[in-house]
């Protein structure tokens, strides 16, 4: 029964995100402000991993090719496949469930337990269309960043490739072409603009009901953290299954 | 002003925390709830602030009950209150002064320069200095409150809450803002309702008091009948400071 009551009160609050909107030139510096914290604060995080681990498949695969008949140009097809596919929008949507999600969270809840919501409340203002909606617009860019993860994934696969001896330059690239199925990209990409919702509302949700005190707000944090991660994992199975098999 | 007719508020079990209360708040004074931890201060507070729907009766603000408005009524009336929080509630990513401009960026169709000169006009009111650009987090917990309460005030409002407004201030810095209320009460001619159970404000700025125990209306009164009240949880609530005991224990020998 909990589960349940938990999930009504995230449809309510999602309900309660929509209605009564903020007066549009505060709402507009809210979102600007949001991507700037969301996603402009997490590009750094985001360009250094992808290229790394990038870096890490393509070795990764080169290293487990024994068989002299596979094309080196297989490197390049296996980095691209499982960058587009799964590192970028799943592994990342990970990370910043951790980095994103517990900012969110966190500020959020600190605002809850020092009575900053109870004040906008008292002030008529909409507190979840206030706090929340900005959120949920500025995480419409995520797939841009999502996008430059997967750029990033592939030249990092591309230099270690090269510059470890593992393929040339030329077979990296032509295995990147190898039946290239523009749907996956698709498909990456409504994925990744699930985890977006899902990224900005669970942590929001979590944040803004906490009861307690500073160390609450670091529990209701780990917690989000947690329940946002194990959707993103959910949420990926169903849309694989759904548009891929 | 505020009529609170047989306001009754539970929160789903069978036990209501208000038991029926009714009562009258006046425009131009400082109206006071005290009462003993548990004594449903809190819950009447946010019943009377539209922050809890009341279980029964009604709260009529200057005669129009907030359960009857339309939520554009609602909306208005709710923009014609000011609220100063315990912990001040000062948004903490904005300075002073935005956090004083807040209320007018949300509701007016004022500049930015209209809003600064408002803004300026009531933090020299609540005696603010060097403080506009400045954090929450940058000024003291007396300063923080004069920003409360001039954010409170920077819209005009009708209605002024105040919940436990001088708690965890020093006696002098707390007698301060217990006379910055009264004043400015008196001045815009405001419905000033704080919530207290500190016995200094009670003797300081307390033009009606309104005593609440198990939820009930016990006793209400003023400043000047409270020592006088026949009522033995009034009594109990303000003779169990050691002061007010010994200001009792004068007042009699000096009787005798």
């Amino acid at each position: 029964m909990g589960y349940l009551r938990e999930i009504g009160l995230y449809i309510m609050m999602l309900k309660g995100v929509f209605i009564k909107p903020t007066k549009t030139s505060v709402l507009r510096n809210l979102i600007l402000k949001e991507i700037d914290d969301l996603i402009i604060g997490s590009l750094g995080i985001v360009c250094f991993i992808s290229f790394f681990v990038g870096g890490v498949v393509a070795i990764q695969t080169a290293l487990n090719m024994d068989n002299p008949i596979l094309p080196k140009s297989l490197i390049g097809f296996a980095s691209r496949q499982s960058i587009i596919l799964e590192f970028a929008p799943t592994f990342i949507s990970i990370i910043m469930a951790g980095k994103v999600g517990s900012f969110i969270t966190s500020s959020i809840g600190t605002m809850r337990v020092t009575e900053q919501i109870d004040a906008l409340e008292v002030m008529g203002i909409n507190s979840l269309n206030y706090l929340v909606f900005p959120k949920i617009v500025a995480m419409l860019f995520y797939p841009f960043v999502i996008a430059i993860a997967m750029f990033l994934g592939i030249l990092g696969g591309y230099t270690a490739a090269v510059m470890g001896g593992f393929a040339t330059g030329d077979q990296f690239i032509q295995g990147l072409q190898e039946d290239f199925v523009p749907f996956q990209l698709v498909y990456a990409f409504i994925k990744t603009f699930v985890f977006a919702l899902l990224l900005a509302t669970i942590p929001s949700y979590f944040g803004y009901y906490m009861k307690g005190g500073a160390l609450e707000v670091g529990k209701a944090s780990t917690t989000s953290f947690v329940w946002t991660s194990v959707f993103i994992i959910l949420s990926n199975y169903l849309i694989t299954q759904l548009l891929l098999s | 002003m505020i009529e609170v007719k047989e306001l009754k508020k539970g929160f789903g079990g069978d036990e209501l925390v208000l038991k029926g209360i009714s009562t009258t708040f006046e425009k131009g004074k400082t109206n006071l709830i005290i009462g003993q931890s548990g004594s449903g201060k809190t819950v009447f507070l946010k019943c009377l602030l539209g922050l809890f729907r009341p279980t029964e009766g009604k709260i009529l603000y200057d005669g129009q009950a907030y359960s009857e408005l339309s939520s554009e009524n609602q909306r208005t009336l709710r923009e014609q209150m000011g609220m100063v929080f315990q912990g001040s509630a000062l948004f903490d990513s904005m300075s002073v002064e935005e956090n004083i401009m807040f209320p007018l960026k949300m509701f007016t169709k004022q500049r930015k320069a209209e809003r600064r000169e408002r803004a300026n006009e009531v933090i020299k009111r609540v005696n603010l200095i060097n403080a506009n650009n400045k954090l929450p987090s940058e000024i003291s917990g007396g300063m923080q409150k004069r920003v409360a309460i001039a954010r409170a005030i920077v819209n005009n409002p009708k209605y002024l809450f105040c919940d436990e407004p001088n708690s965890g201030l020093d006696p002098r810095t707390a007698t301060l803002i217990d006379n910055l209320i009264q004043e400015i009460t008196h001045e815009y001619e405001i419905t000033t309702i704080i919530n207290t159970h500190d016995m200094n404000s009670v003797m300081e700025i307390g033009e009606k008091i309104v005593f609440l125990q198990k939820g009930h209306l016990a006793w209400e009164g003023s400043k000047d009948t409270i020592f006088r009240a026949d009522n033995d949880d009034v009594t109990n609530f303000v003779y169990s400071s050691d002061l007010f005991k010994k200001v009792r224990e004068a007042v009699i020998k000096d009787s005798n």
